[in-house]
This record gives C-alpha cells, sequence and structure tokens, in this order.
C-alpha cells in the first residue's frame, strides 16, 4: 500500500512539473466557455428579440440552461482524455520508463497509481469546465433575462455528475495511451474519434431507431447519459426514438470502458519488455 | 555507509525470436571492486543490464543482487542504483524536478536531491530545464539518479560516453572512490581504453557470451603470442643469420618481427653471426590487442 501511495504521489508530481496540464486547462476553459456563452447568448438573443419568427425555433429556457452546463460533456471530454494519453505515451516517448519501473518495479502498481492520479486530474478539468460552461453559459441566459434554472438541485446534481464524466474520461485516456504508446498516433486516433467519427456516428444513427438504440451506448452518447443534460445531439432527435440510457447506465459504461482499456493496454504494452 | 552486496548472474538467456542475445551467461560481481562489462556493441551488455534490473524478462537463468531479484527487492532504489541511458528525461522537466519525482516514487527523503545534483556538479544547473542540457550534462544527471538513493549496489551503462576529459577524469576518481567505500560497481564499455585506469575486474562477452572473465592483469597473459621487433643497418645479412638458426620471422616496416623467440635469444642470433643490431625489443602487446583477440574478427566498432 506504501509503494502504491509513494507511486501516485510520483505520478502527480510528475504531470505538475510539466506544462501540458495547464495548456489543455487553459484551452479547456476557453472552448467550453466560448461554446456555452456563445450558444446561450445565440439563443438568448433569439428568443428575446420579438418579431424575428424566430422566437418559437429556440428550445424552452428549461431545456436550454441544461444543455449549455452539459456542454462540460459533450464537448470538453476530449481534453481529459488527452491528458492521460499524454501521461503514458509521454513515458514512452522519451524513454521515462526506465526511471520509472527502476523506482517502482511491480508495474501494475505504476498503472494504477497512475489512473488514480489522472482520475483526480480529470476531476479538476471537471471544474474547471464547468466553472466556464455554467459561468458563462449562465452569464449568458442572465444577459436576456432568461432562467438560469441554477435554483434548481436536479440542474446541480447534473453538473456534479459532468464532472465525474471528465475524470473518468481521464482514466480512458490512460487506458487508450497504453494501447496505443505511440503519441502522435494516439493523439491522431483521439482526435479522430471524438471530433469526426463519433459526432458524425451519432447524427448518422438518428435516422433509424434501431440504429439510434445501438447509438446510445457510443462512449460520447454514454457521458451524455451520465451528465444527463440534453445535448445537442439528441436535441434534433424525433420523439418516440429510444430513450437515452440512465444515468448511471452511462456512467458504468464509462467506467467499464476505462477499466476495459487499461487493462488491455497492460497487457499489450506496459508489461513488455523496456528495451 | 551502505555496503555491497554481490550481483550474481546464473545462466541467463534472452532470445529475441530464433536469435540469442544473451546466452547462458553466468558470472558474479563482487563488492569492493570496479568491474568492467566489456564487449562490442551487439554483444548483449545492455540486455544483459536490463535483465539483472527486471526491465526485460529473461528466457532461461536468473540474476539477483544479493540472491534477491530486482523486482524484489523491498526500496530498489536504495539497493542498486543504476544509469542505463542519457536520454531518459522528459525535455520539459527541470533536473530537480525530474529527480524529486523518482525520490517521492521510492520514498527517498527529497534532501538527497540537492546532495546528488551537487555530488555530480550540477547543483548551478539544476533549476533548468533538461531540454537544454548537453550530453555531458545528462550523464551526470543519469549518475545523479543512479546515486539518489545512496545505494551499495552501483550499474552504469556506458558512463564514460560523452563525458569531456575532465568528466572522464572525475568520474574514473568517483568510481574509485565508491568501490573504496565497499560498494559493488558493475560499468560497462565496448572500450577497453576507455575504461581500463578505472577497473580491477573484466567480465568480456561476444555474441551473448562469455569470453573472458578474471582480474584486467590476466588480460595481458592471454594475450596473443609476444614477437620481438629486431633491426640492423644490414637487414640482409640479419635475416640470413635468423633463417640459418631456423626462426620465423617477417619484415616489418618498424624492422623483423620474429615470434616464438625471446630477446636475448634473438640477440645471441645476431651476436653469433657477427651482424650489428640497431634495435632489439619485445613487441608491446597491448590489453586492447588481448581484448580484440577475446571479442574475435569485426570487433570493436
Amino acid at each position: 500500500m506504501s509503494m502504491f501511495f509513494a507511486a501516485f504521489r510520483a505520478e502527480i508530481a510528475k504531470l505538475l512539473t510539466t506544462r501540458t496540464w495547464w495548456i489543455l486547462a487553459i484551452i479547456l476553459f476557453l472552448y467550453i466557455g466560448a461554446v456555452s456563452g456563445g450558444i446561450g447568448a445565440l439563443f438568448g438573443f433569439f428568443t428575446t428579440s420579438e418579431g424575428s419568427g424566430m422566437g418559437d425555433e429556440a428550445p424552452p429556457t428549461e431545456f436550454l440552461a441544461p444543455m449549455l452546463y452539459g456542454s462540460v460533456s459533450t464537448f470538453g471530454y476530449v481534453f481529459p482524455v488527452l491528458l492521460g494519453a499524454l501521461a503514458v505515451t509521454t513515458e514512452y516517448r522519451h524513454q521515462l520508463l526506465t526511471p520509472t519501473f527502476l523506482a517502482t518495479p511491480k508495474r501494475g502498481i505504476v498503472l494504477g497509481a497512475k489512473s488514480l492520479a489522472l482520475f483526480l486530474f480529470g476531476l479538476f478539468y471537471g471544474l474547471i469546465g464547468v466553472i466556464a460552461s455554467v459561468g458563462l453559459g449562465a452569464g449568458a441566459l442572465a444577459l436576456f433575462d432568461l432562467d438560469t434554472q441554477l435554483g434548481d438541485s436536479d440542474t446541480w446534481a447534473m453538473i456534479g455528475r459532468g464532472v465525474l464524466a471528465l475524470a473518468l474520461w481521464a482514466i480512458i485516456g490512460v487506458g487508450l495511451g497504453a494501447l496505443i504508446p505511440n503519441q502522435v498516433a494516439a493523439i491522431v486516433v483521439i482526435l479522430a474519434f471524438t471530433q469526426f467519427v463519433e459526432p458524425t456516428l451519432r447524427a448518422v444513427v438518428m435516422f433509424a431507431d434501431w440504429a439510434a438504440s445501438l447509438g446510445r451506448f457510443l462512449p460520447g452518447a454514454a457521458s451524455d447519459a451520465l451528465v444527463g443534460a440534453p445535448s445537442l445531439f439528441n436535441a434534433g432527435m424525433a420523439a418516440g426514438g429510444p430513450d437515452p440510457l440512465e444515468w448511471w447506465q452511462g456512467g458504468l459504461l464509462l467506467g467499464t470502458l476505462a477499466l476495459v482499456l487499461t487493462v488491455l493496454g497492460y497487457f499489450v504494452s506496459w508489461k513488455r519488455d523496456v528495451t | 555507509m551502505p555496503t555491497g552486496v554481490p550481483i550474481e548472474f546464473a545462466g541467463i538467456t534472452k532470445r529475441f525470436g530464433q536469435v540469442a542475445a544473451v546466452n547462458d551467461l553466468s558470472f558474479t560481481v563482487e563488492p569492493g571492486r570496479v568491474t568492467g562489462f566489456l564487449g562490442p556493441n551487439g554483444a548483449g551488455k545492455t540486455t544483459t543490464l536490463r535483465m539483472l534490473l527486471g526491465l526485460v524478462a529473461p528466457s532461461a537463468g536468473s540474476a539477483t543482487i544479493g540472491g534477491v531479484r530486482y523486482k524484489d527487492l523491498p526500496s530498489p532504489l536504495g539497493s542498486v542504483g543504476s544509469a542505463l541511458e542519457a536520454a531518459s528525461f522528459h525535455p520539459g522537466r527541470t533536473a530537480h524536478d525530474h529527480l524529486a519525482v523518482y525520490a517521492k516514487a521510492a520514498r527517498i527523503d527529497p534532501k538527497r536531491v540537492h546532495v546528488v545534483l551537487d555530488t555530480v556538479g550540477l547543483s548551478e544547473h539544476g533549476k533548468r530545464r533538461v531540454g537544454g542540457y548537453s550530453l555531458g550534462m545528462r550523464q551526470r544527471l543519469g549518475l545523479a539518479f543512479a546515486l539518489l538513493g545512496d545505494p551499495g549496489v552501483l550499474v552504469l551503462d556506458e558512463p564514460i560516453n560523452g563525458l569531456d576529459p575532465e568528466g572522464i577524469k572525475w568520474i574514473r576518481g568517483f568510481l574509485r572512490q565508491l568501490a573504496n567505500e565497499g560498494r559493488t560497481v558493475l560499468i560497462s564499455s565496448h572500450l577497453l581504453s576507455e575504461v581500463q585506469q578505472s577497473v580491477d575486474e573484466v567480465v568480456i562477452i561476444a555474441r551473448g557470451e562469455l569470453v573472458h572473465r578474471g582480474p584486467l592483469s590476466s588480460l595481458e597473459i592471454e594475450g596473443a603470442a609476444t614477437r620481438v621487433i629486431v633491426d640492423s643497418p644490414n637487414r640482409e645479412a640479419l635475416m640470413a643469420a635468423l633463417a640459418a638458426a631456423s626462426a620465423t620471422f617477417e619484415v616489418a616496416r618498424a624492422g623483423i618481427l620474429v615470434s616464438g623467440l625471446e630477446p636475448g635469444q634473438v640477440g645471441h642470433i645476431a651476436f653469433m653471426a657477427g651482424v650489428e643490431v640497431s634495435s632489439l625489443h619485445r613487441q608491446k602487446s597491448g590489453l586492447e590487442d588481448s581484448f580484440l583477440a577475446l571479442v574475435g574478427e569485426g570487433g570493436s566498432l
């Protein structure tokens, strides 16, 4: 146990002593802030501008506010994944597994300690993302005198689940990094999947019910289900389509994905010879 | 003061597919001495050391430190310090932080970070990112990492590579001091000349197999057969005299090379034939020649 705690402290120190973590955190804040504040302001403008004919098409505020706050998961999950994957692939890229395994020869302990450290950093990223999505989203709504829903405890429970989602995504990143130790390849795969493949699939599956029921199990969809906020993807979904997963189902799916990827990564690359 | 324990390799073997990089290697490294682990590039030195440190899994056999496998040591960095390659650093991390990270992982007092940076002469550069370090500074940082836990056993892979002359002089004295304190010191090199001033014992491998083991002086005896160089203002007469005495010889630029005879015998032949001798001495058979003879053709590149 003391070996695990020592390895965990070292993993935290590794993250804090390079620049990656705060650069990604700043980009996360700016990105989520722009999305949440921007969309909030856009819909706020349509809703309040009379005679434009657009007012009827804007989503109602009890739908709009959680959608803005939930953007931390819908758009922000790529950042903890990247941090987690970088934390692993950096060890390969700079041949740091040698000193790491010399200091802690029990490799499973190192991977477990890294996952826990990334989980905590994921929580931190979740907080940063929430400050951006709620701060700027609610600010935009308030600007147009719309209800921010912040008096509702359900909203706050949803925000908490958004933080948890990002923490789980950080562990998924660790597993992906161990599965794809080549840093450039890992970054390309993550960006391609999260920014193109998954959004495309989620848009396409909306056209058929059988596909939509499968599409609920896409990781990004599971993440949105965990958060429980209406996302931009199911905003356009026809009524009567399959219900999204329950929040705990989404969380379980993400947690299982994190575990499976990390265990696979352990066998694919982590326990191999370090030459 | 930590005392050294023996390192023991017992029939250690590593096969990559069909190729045996290290084949049934057995030897012991004793404390209180500096042992040179020598062989040409590709002989299997680094693979052997990585198997000792639990980084590469052996195909057969075992390697232990004081009878314990590296993975089972209760305090790995406190028992064995090792420096394997100059590039094992994150370029964006400072030298101080680099050492502090692994001190945390190995539960070593953080004060040791300053001590070892000072020992290797990097304390003024400790707050700089390693990306800006020269090769020599990286070597010193690697050594600082090895010393972090004040270990009784030191394993250093090519520690002299990349050091400037001043650094080479310093590390030679330093390794000597560590051995005199009773520690076990194992250093690898592909050049005997690089370490022959520092080592007491040599272990020589070639193509993954042990070819020689013993004190450094044992190389002089095992070396190529001695030859005598002799020359005369009248070479023809000297060669005729040597031929008459049925000695084997060949003509070289520096004189005539006589094999199988002592200088005294060659001098006697010349004296009896009345030939004037202008030079007569034993050809110096360097340790490097013995080393090259042992590791075979196409050796040290």
